[in-house]
């Protein structure tokens, strides 16, 4: 009776693993346009869907997602895996999310010499370069005025300052980025201390 | 070790990318063209634009192919496991910490301070692509042409005048309807140019 219970409990954490990776995979698989699409489409499988994880708990799960290092669509399967089957599920969604770009990059990066020397090809891919220059210099814009209507003064300095290290002075992307960090820390705690002297 | 060296230089890229997508692109750029000199400025413009093409994060992208470039599937593989390992570490600890304490209020300071940095670089790295797609050579070449003795005509001969106003165009479509399918917009540009160049 009891070994029933455990096989049919081993059961249905294979299911919740299985489902786990093929969905990441598919989701990795047909999702164009970045970390930020990949989150929503979650949000809709998990949430609305399936109803594993409630709307708030998603909420949190994101964010956590959003303000770790690496690819957006990764740390978001490790998050869901987490939540969903612990270490196992980490594994199985993390290959669902990786899988799909590495198959296709690899078979592009195999024909990538023969790409190149055709000139049909270059033509293309150069006018598809002005596409994502186009395409960067508007996301660009889209961030750079949104921190620039925050008003916060020392957000813009930082800024144009991290332009200039990095595009004239050529000063190591990590430096600015510990920098940054640091400074995150400090001002953070500068002004919980305020808000703690406040109350 | 090509292949230690591509573990490490795309775990240093995992580690640093904060904020998704495009944040990992000056990061990219620093390692694999700036550091080891495994692209050139004109294969990293290709692989943008093939990676903002096909589904999944650009920095698995970018492992996979600079991986496969290298060393073969055995390269991608130890790129690929580079850039994931501190998405793994990082988020998990996380995950715990939130799971415990339910408060991420430094690392959102953190993340407020670091996000016009982030800009900043991506600017800067969208700058160069932008630069090397509409001038020949890009940078470096603009500078070799100022510095010759015939100043002017060289510039006027590098300068790809079509480029330029395939981005204005672009650049102009993307802001006019929000909510154009960018890759759209990049296959435009391509069948445009492959248009320009069979005619």
């Amino acid at each position: 009776m009891k070994q029933k219970v455990i096989m049919s409990e081993n059961r249905s954490k294979i299911k919740t693993l299985r489902q786990l990776f093929l969905s990441t995979l598919y989701l990795s698989a047909f999702t164009f346009g970045g970390g930020y699409v990949i989150i929503t489409l979650m949000k809709q499988k998990f949430v609305d869907k399936l109803h594993w994880i409630d709307e708030d708990e998603m909420l949190d799960l994101v964010a956590i997602a959003q303000s770790s290092p690496g690819p957006i669509a990764v740390n978001g399967a490790i998050v869901l895996g987490y939540k969903l089957a612990g270490i196992a599920g980490i594994f199985c969604s993390v290959l669902g999310a990786v899988i799909p770009p590495f198959v296709i990059l690899t078979i592009i990066s195999f024909f990538y010499q023969a790409f190149k020397d055709s000139a049909v090809i270059q033509s293309l891919l150069a006018g598809m370069t002005c596409g994502v220059s186009a395409v960067i210099m508007s996301v660009v814009f889209d961030m750079a005025s949104g921190i620039v209507k925050g008003k916060d003064p020392i957000l813009i300095v930082v800024m144009i300052l991290a332009f200039i290290c990095n595009y004239v002075l050529k000063v190591n992307v990590i430096l600015i980025i510990l920098f940054c960090v640091v400074l995150g820390v400090v001002l953070t705690l500068i002004r919980t201390r305020k808000e703690a002297e406040k109350s | 070790m090509i292949y230690l060296q591509l573990f490490l230089a795309f775990l240093q890229i995992g580690a640093f990318s904060f904020g998704g997508g495009y944040a990992a692109m000056p990061l990219i750029q620093a390692q694999v063209i700036d550091r080891y000199g495994w692209l050139s400025m004109s294969d990293f413009t290709d692989l943008v634009t093939i990676a903002e093409m096909t589904p999944g994060p650009i920095a698995i992208n970018a492992a996979t192919f600079v991986g496969n470039q290298m060393a073969g599937i055995p390269g991608a593989l130890c790129a690929t496991l580079g850039v994931i390992l501190p998405s793994c570490l990082f988020v998990s600890i996380l995950a715990y910490l939130y799971n415990r304490y339910r408060n991420l209020s430094v690392m959102k300071g953190v993340l407020g301070t670091l996000r016009p940095a982030v800009v900043a670089m991506i600017l800067s790295a969208g700058l160069s692509i932008l630069l090397s797609c509409i001038f020949e050579g890009g940078l470096a070449g603009m500078m070799a042409a100022l510095e010759s003795a015939s100043a002017s005509a060289a510039l006027a001969s590098g300068f790809r005048w079509r480029h330029l106003l395939l981005v204005i165009a672009a650049f102009f479509v993307l802001r006019k309807w929000k909510n154009v399918n960018p890759i759209l917009v990049m296959t435009g540009c391509g069948i445009v140019e492959l248009i320009c160049y069979l005619i």
